[in-house]
């Protein structure tokens, strides 16, 4: 399992789709998506539209 | 690949390549841009288009379709089961061939394509996006053009970067997850529609035949419902419960933006076509041939501009009144549906198929479901017969 924590939410590659659902929901325009990775910007204001969104769960609050 | 181009178009899917062709076609030069290796892959969408709207933008090839289909069955939350045929043909596609074949097309039309072609901002000139930055493989590129058309998804990170406001709010995005199985036991004439409040708010689960046994199975929900359960969990009790013995070839996951579309789509040098632009059917997610028919307005006014030398926002507006001529204001009225569908409860949606079930089969038309089911609603009524009058 490969877990990284950005802006107190943590992220999960393995389970990830790429899918950009995040980003387009995201209103600070804190998540930069690539090919094959994710990374959570200090722009976040940890509203946690991503974390709900996500229809795979790769995004979870950590303190959840 | 040059440096400089007239048209630059980020994103290689249904409605990149489409403004890509009738850009080229109208004697531009245009460059195609996608970020995935492969265009075509991966395929995030139920794959399914009705013939009439598709066939005003591209002759339709017998290879491109996995199965042709004569209706839709609507599932009722406690699975009444209503068949309704439609006006017209409409087919599953095998969109990694179709989406291949389109940007083939506009590479025919004289258009330069690259994938693994990363856009990660905009060049400006003037306070006006005058190109793209890129990453391709390992090295940083600038490209230079008069027009950027933004045909980069759910993300529409051109449009964001260009000052444009592209979010999708919570409610509008239909958050997705979908399964290409076999042993999914079907009858391959209808495309089927599960309602439900209580499982699937705010959405619909679908099943699409796609021949000898496959079928996409997929579900969305809106993101408003999402945070108690995902789609993909919620999916996976659906295939355990109904097809336990389905082989899963394919599991794909993502988001459709279920709202009229964006009230800005143009800018200086600047246009958005497909989801970059919201221009999905709202009630059905359904944005294959809606991204084409703008993406074609799209490539159309783009190519005469360039022509005329003229890339202001006042001039490229022209695409955004022929779009909302041809699909953007019906797609308001659709959205109104869609708050007054995904709003009814499940007692509700029964007491609607039963009514329907009791019309004759000749008679179960998609406008006599909405007279039927907008009794108590005159004022949508009248928007329908306004939209489609």
């Amino acid at each position: 399992m490969e877990t990284k924590s950005m802006q107190g939410i943590s992220y999960r590659r393995d389970l990830c789709d790429f899918c950009g659902t995040c980003v387009a929901v995201c209103p600070h325009d804190a998540i930069e998506l690539s090919e094959n990775d994710l990374q959570i910007t200090e722009k976040c204001t940890q509203c946690m539209n991503c974390v709900y969104i996500c229809p795979v769960r790769a995004l979870e609050g950590s303190d959840e | 690949m040059n440096k400089k181009y007239d048209i630059v178009v980020v994103g290689a899917g249904p409605a990149g390549s489409t403004a890509a062709r009738f850009a080229a076609q109208s004697g531009a030069s245009v460059l195609l841009l996608e970020k995935d290796r492969e265009i075509g892959i991966p395929v995030r969408c139920a794959e399914g288009v009705g013939e009439k709207g598709l066939e005003t933008v591209v002759k339709i090839k017998p290879h491109w379709i996995a199965q042709e289909v004569s209706g839709v069955t609507l599932v009722s939350p406690s699975e009444d089961r209503v068949d309704i045929e439609s006006n017209e043909m409409g087919y599953v596609l095998n969109r990694k061939i179709f989406d291949y074949e389109l940007a083939q097309m506009a590479a025919t039309a004289g258009a330069n394509v690259l994938t693994r072609a990363y856009v990660h901002g905009l060049l400006f000139q003037n306070g006006k996006a005058g190109g793209v930055r890129l990453q391709h493989l390992d090295s940083e590129l600038e490209v230079e053009a008069s027009i950027v058309i933004g045909a980069d998804g759910i993300e529409s990170r051109v449009g964001r970067w260009a000052g444009l406001k592209t979010k999708t709010s919570m409610k509008d995005m239909e958050t997705c997850a979908q399964v290409t199985a076999s042993h999914i036991d079907v009858d391959g004439r209808y495309c089927q529609f599960y309602f439900s409040n209580e499982k699937y708010p705010g959405g619909y689960l679908w099943i699409f035949p796609k021949g000898n046994g496959l079928a996409n199975v997929g579900l969305g929900i809106s993101g408003e419902y999402s945070k108690h359960k995902s789609p993909l969990a919620c999916l996976q009790d659906f295939l355990d419960a109904r097809f336990p013995h389905a082989s899963i070839l394919t599991t794909v996951a993502g988001g459709v933006p279920c709202s009229p579309t964006l009230e800005q789509i143009v800018g200086d040098g600047l246009m958005l076509v497909g989801d970059a632009a919201h221009q999905a059917n709202p009630v059905s997610g359904g944005g294959i041939t809606s991204g084409m028919i703008a993406a074609k307005i799209a490539g159309q006014v783009a190519g005469a501009a360039i022509a005329e030398g003229n890339v202001s926002k006042k001039r490229l507006t022209e695409y955004v009144n022929l779009w909302n001529k041809a699909e953007g204001n019906k797609h308001k009225v659709f959205y109104k549906l869609k708050k007054f569908v995904y709003n009814l409860s499940d007692e509700e949606l029964d007491n609607a198929a039963r009514i329907l079930l009791d019309m004759p089969k000749e008679k179960r038309t998609l406008v006599n479901i909405f007279k039927s089911a907008l009794i108590k609603h005159p004022s949508l009524i009248v928007d329908i017969i306004k939209a489609f009058a």
